[in-house]
């Protein structure tokens, strides 16, 4: 079955570590993430403003070319960009004055209504999938591994747009159950890594991290589980930081949801593109036997 | 969080177009607020702020401009929502945040300039930190 | 209009040929004032015509330099309307103004330094993140570059399609001009052109042969003959030369193989 992708810019630079794996995992799964043609950027936020409808034409305009494309659903792996398509969409669902504004002024010759629905790969893998099938197929329980999910921001606020409860999120820990892997709930997991705030103020970005990391780690979590890059980019770099300042402490490796996907599914590290990730996360799975040594992709110098 | 010294209140003061402007911009009805602070309590960022999200409010309502633009709050805001999603009112501070951060940068003033950015900055930042703060914070 | 481009009396030329014409006389506004011009010219001989010195803003006249990027609008039509002043003939009642010269953000860069990798765009144009994907840009192309698509491409590093897609852009700015994000689409796609002929494109085998054997004076007996030509000569040389045919396979061979 072919799934209507898109893949967002990051992705196809700093985050392969988060689109390899989730390709490579679908297919395994009998979907093909069948990228949409001529994509531009979803414009990452979402305008907040009410009289600001230019920032809404670049979700809008990619989600009229999916229309054109003859789509009804659009799958995404970045949080962002979920964000940001499904809440323009909503828009254009909703209000009639900014739809037929918004039309005019992209002009792509079809109008557009909200037709396409915006899907997070986790949906496809709760709802369309299910965790007991996906677990029928998991070749390689994650045994062990007990992993704290991170959801962040934009999977789940504002509540419209939120792919699961916005208080007690439950995706990811039914996802991790399936995978075979100890799920560690902790009340930082909704917490904003900081966001955007990284390019004005990178000074600022550890003291984000701290708590979320710290929460994590004292109830047991030996990683965190992540949907977004820019999470992934602070958390990392936050880390780092912190650690350059606490001599001695343990490294918490930061995984892609998608990554443990397709090491539980027997595709081994190789897609996993591990050497793009913060620290060396592999060597967790390797300590818990889920990858052999040589599979093990080493970091390449000077990367991040 | 820095205290801030006692704020003076007279008619004298009130920017009554302020207010019509981040009302109009919002979308929000600022008298919904009843002053509860579960914003502040839930602000990631609320530790970097001069004035808290719950102030910031307050603040617009009575139409004190100039407290709110000498403030930094608005601009060390992440949008993330965390005020918006527990608001016992239904009050939507992320939007009020936007309406303030405009009222800035639609006058062609950037809080930050992408020149500013260091190059090694630039380099490692994924894309869409780049697009969100440049759409943030630049006009 | 820059400041070189200034209006004069008309040259005597210009007169002569005032005097010879025969052609329908055609209103055209330039920036906003009305002349009569002969139906059929472009917009620059146009305004030669009607008695603008072109210093600036006017540079190979055969529609490759970019020099000439012009705005235009006809009654009734909201719509902008872009071309280049030495390709487009003048049509009834259009209003237009050049855009010779756009003062838009250049990066400095050493070329030796610079790598294939889609970083090195987003350190020398950070301000490329602000793009809307409003689409003015594409609009505003006088050469039919899918502007847009290619400022999405580099956003997304990919470097090889931004330099395809931008190939056929000549640099007029016209784009720049018209962006809401303030980038200098114009200038990126250069350096993206620049690094995708330098460091992605495999090298081509034969022309380093054949600059070798140039070097090493191959060519130096037919150079030396044309230099030694007289005008006359050579014109007639140039005139009658010997053009390899569209649809000549690999193995074509001039005539004349003297020189190969």
């Amino acid at each position: 079955m072919s799934l209507a992708y898109y893949p967002g810019c990051t992705l196809k630079t700093k985050a392969r570590n988060l689109e390899e794996p989730a390709v490579a995992s679908m297919e395994a799964l009998g979907f093909k993430l069948d990228e949409v043609p001529r994509w531009n950027c979803c414009g990452a936020v979402y305008s907040l403003a009410d009289d600001d409808l230019i920032h809404q034409v670049a979700p809008v305009r990619n989600l009229i070319r999916v229309k054109k494309h003859g789509k009804t659903e659009l799958v995404t792996l970045c949080a962002f960009c979920l964000n940001s398509l499904k809440r323009a969409n909503l828009l254009m669902k909703e209000d009639v004055e900014k739809r037929d504004a918004l039309n005019n002024f992209i002009d792509e010759g079809i109008d557009y209504s909200g037709e396409v629905k915006v899907l997070h790969l986790l949906e496809v893998l709760r709802d369309e999938i299910g965790w007991d099938a996906l677990a029928q197929k998991v070749k390689l329980p994650l045994r062990g591994l007990k992993a704290a999910p991170y959801y962040g921001c934009t999977l789940l606020r504002p509540r419209e747009i939120a792919i699961d409860d916005v208080q007690n999120p439950t995706v990811l820990r039914g996802f991790l159950g399936a995978l075979g892997a100890s799920p560690v709930d902790f009340p930082e997991s909704t917490t904003c890594c900081g966001s955007y705030q990284v390019v004005g103020s990178p000074g600022d970005i550890a003291e984000y991290a701290r708590p979320i990391l710290s929460s994590a780690s004292s109830r047991g979590a030996e990683a965190l589980v992540l949907t977004c890059p820019l999470c992934d980019y602070n958390l990392g770099r936050g880390q780092k930081e912190l650690m350059a300042k606490q001599r001695g402490s343990r490294e918490m490796p930061l995984f892609y949801f998608t990554q443990l996907l397709a090491v539980a599914l027997g595709l081994g590290a190789q897609v996993c593109r591990f050497e793009l990730n913060h620290g060396r996360p592999a060597l967790l799975l390797e300590e818990k036997g889920l990858l052999s040594r040589r599979e093990i992709v080493q970091p390449i110098g000077g990367q991040r | 969080m820095t205290e801030k010294g006692p704020v003076t209140v007279s008619p004298r003061r009130l920017r009554r177009e302020f207010v019509r402007r981040v009302k109009e911009l919002s979308g929000q009805n600022l008298q919904l607020c009843y002053q509860c602070g579960l914003c502040s309590g839930n602000c990631p960022a609320a530790s970097n702020m001069d004035i808290s999200p719950r102030q910031i409010i307050e603040l617009a309502r009575l139409g004190l401009e100039e407290e709110i633009a000498g403030s930094q709050t608005v601009w060390v805001c992440a949008s993330c929502l965390a005020c918006a999603v527990n608001c016992p009112r239904g009050f939507d501070l992320a939007k009020l945040m936007e309406a303030i951060r405009l009222l800035t940068l639609r006058k062609n003033v950037d809080h930050i300039r992408p020149e500013d950015i260091s190059p090694q900055e630039r380099c490692d930042l994924p894309q869409i930190a780049m697009v969100s703060g440049l759409r943030k914070l630049t006009g | 209009m820059s400041a070189k481009q200034r209006k004069k009396k008309p040259v005597p030329t210009a007169v002569k040929e005032k005097e010879q014409i025969t052609a329908k006389l055609i209103p055209i506004y330039i920036m906003g004032k009305r002349y009569e011009v002969p139906e059929g010219l472009t917009i620059m001989k146009a305004m030669e015509y009607a008695g603008y010195v072109l210093v600036r803003g006017c540079g190979c006249r055969g529609g490759t330099c970019g020099a000439c990027g012009t705005v235009y609008r006809k009654p009734g039509d909201y719509k902008l309307q872009v071309a280049l002043a030495c390709q487009k003939t003048v049509e009834p009642d259009m209003y237009l103004a050049q855009i010779p010269f756009f003062p838009a953000n250049r990066a400095a860069y050493e070329f030796a330094g610079l790598t294939a990798a889609p970083e090195e765009v987003f350190r020398l144009y950070p301000e490329l993140f602000r793009c809307v994907a409003c689409n003015s840009c594409t609009k505003a192309c006088p050469q039919g570059v899918e502007v847009m698509d290619a400022v999405s491409a580099l956003k997304q590093g990919a470097i090889a399609q931004a330099a395809q897609l931008s190939f056929d852009c000549i640099q007029c700015g016209l784009c720049t001009s018209r962006c809401f994000g303030e980038l200098a689409q114009y200038h990126m796609f250069q350096l993206v052109r620049r690094i995708y002929g330098a460091r992605i494109v495999p090298r081509a085998e034969h022309l380093a042969d054949m600059v070798k054997a140039g070097n090493e004076g191959r060519y130096d007996r037919c150079l030396d003959e044309l230099k030694r030509a007289k005008e006359d000569d050579l014109k007639k040389l140039y005139q009658n030369r010997e053009i390899e045919p569209v649809e000549a396979g690999e193995d074509w061979k001039p005539k004349d193989t003297r020189y190969l």
